[in-house]
């Protein structure tokens, strides 16, 4: 799982309010850093619809402390280090192994191989 | 980015691996890599919905759409499956093609609520038609897919529920486009199938939401 699904994905326990179940915490056992071709244009695009907290905090929740900024810069577009750096939390870092955890139910999911399970049983 | 001829396309599809024991219940069959080539061959020269974008792939099993979007340019993917078996198999194609830009996530699509509201560029999927006990659900996987994506969904249907999705889609303020009708021809991968295949014709229609749902 990457950063960039993990800003998208929320819990989908029923009975949360709204936008509730979001951002899932993330508690990770296994953490592969992998190179990922760098798209600066697809990058640019992404930042303003990134919800940037969520993002800064799950990097460094996992012990990639991203040197972030606490907002992007008006000039982002431009500045190739800062999407580079971008780039680098949002695709390179992967929990493989690891669980998210409902912030509002406590419900926690596992990721197996990469791979989130958000499975509810059928009693939920 | 090298521009790939939709032959190119199509036969590096072929060498995706597919479902090893189809399950019945959730209507499990691999979209073959020709119309999956076609269809997004289209949804890339002729809408752009592909290069650079952000895609979400709903039942995507095995990832024959999701690894071919990645081919044809997309930013990033997600394909969201029920079934763990198929996602295992999705990873190791990923792996395969050694494509890095692609993600996944188990989760039941019926019981997603609209919390990845806007979250996609463009929906890309080949839903369960309902066939199975499971009358409704290409409904319910295409309300969800036009939640979930920004600029359009693009999705297959049975023609023979072309009249009742245009309803839907007129009431959800949503504008349809029957981009090509197909013939599926789905292998007699289940045991009861008496012929070798069955025919049945299929709409691709390009979704695209004039306004935000409610």
């Amino acid at each position: 799982m990457k950063l960039l699904t993990h800003n998208l994905l929320s819990s989908h326990v029923p009975g949360l309010r709204p936008g509730g179940g979001f951002p899932l915490k993330i508690e990770a056992a296994e953490v592969r850093v992998r190179p990922v071709p760098f798209n600066a244009a697809f990058v640019s695009r992404l930042v303003p619809r990134l919800r940037w907290d969520v993002l800064r905090e799950a990097a460094e929740s996992l012990g990639h402390p991203s040197e972030l900024p606490p907002e992007p810069a008006p000039d982002y577009e431009g500045d190739e280090e800062f999407l580079r750096r971008v780039h680098h939390v949002l695709l390179e870092v992967e929990v493989l192994e690891g669980v998210l955890q409902c912030p509002d139910s406590g419900r926690r999911f596992p990721i197996s191989k990469g791979i989130p399970n958000m499975l509810l049983s059928e009693d939920e | 980015m090298k521009k790939l001829k939709l032959k190119e396309l199509e036969s590096c599809l072929q060498q995706v691996d597919t479902f090893e024991n189809p399950k019945l219940l959730l209507e499990q069959y691999p979209t073959r890599p020709h119309i999956a080539g076609c269809m997004l061959y289209t949804i890339h020269n002729t809408f752009d919905d592909i290069e650079n974008k952000t895609i979400a792939d709903l039942g995507c099993g095995c990832g024959m759409l999701s690894i071919g979007s990645a081919m044809l340019g997309a930013g990033f993917c997600v394909g969201f499956d029920i079934d763990a078996d198929a996602l295992e198999i999705f990873n190791s194609n990923i792996e395969d093609f050694e494509l890095t830009n692609i993600n996944m996530v188990q989760c039941d699509i019926c019981s997603l609520s609209d919390s990845m509201s806007d979250a996609f560029d463009t929906v890309i999927m080949n839903p369960p038609f309902g066939t199975k006990h499971n009358k409704g659900i290409d409904m319910i996987f295409l309300k969800t897919a036009l939640q979930m994506a920004k600029t359009a969904v693009y999705s297959l249907h049975k023609t023979s529920t072309r009249q009742h999705i245009q309803k839907k889609a007129d009431e959800w303020e949503v504008k349809m486009e029957v981009i090509a009708e197909l013939r599926f021809d789905l292998p007699a991968s289940y045991k009861f199938h008496k012929k070798k295949s069955v025919d049945i014709e299929v709409d691709f229609i390009r979704f695209s939401p004039k306004k935000l749902l409610n």
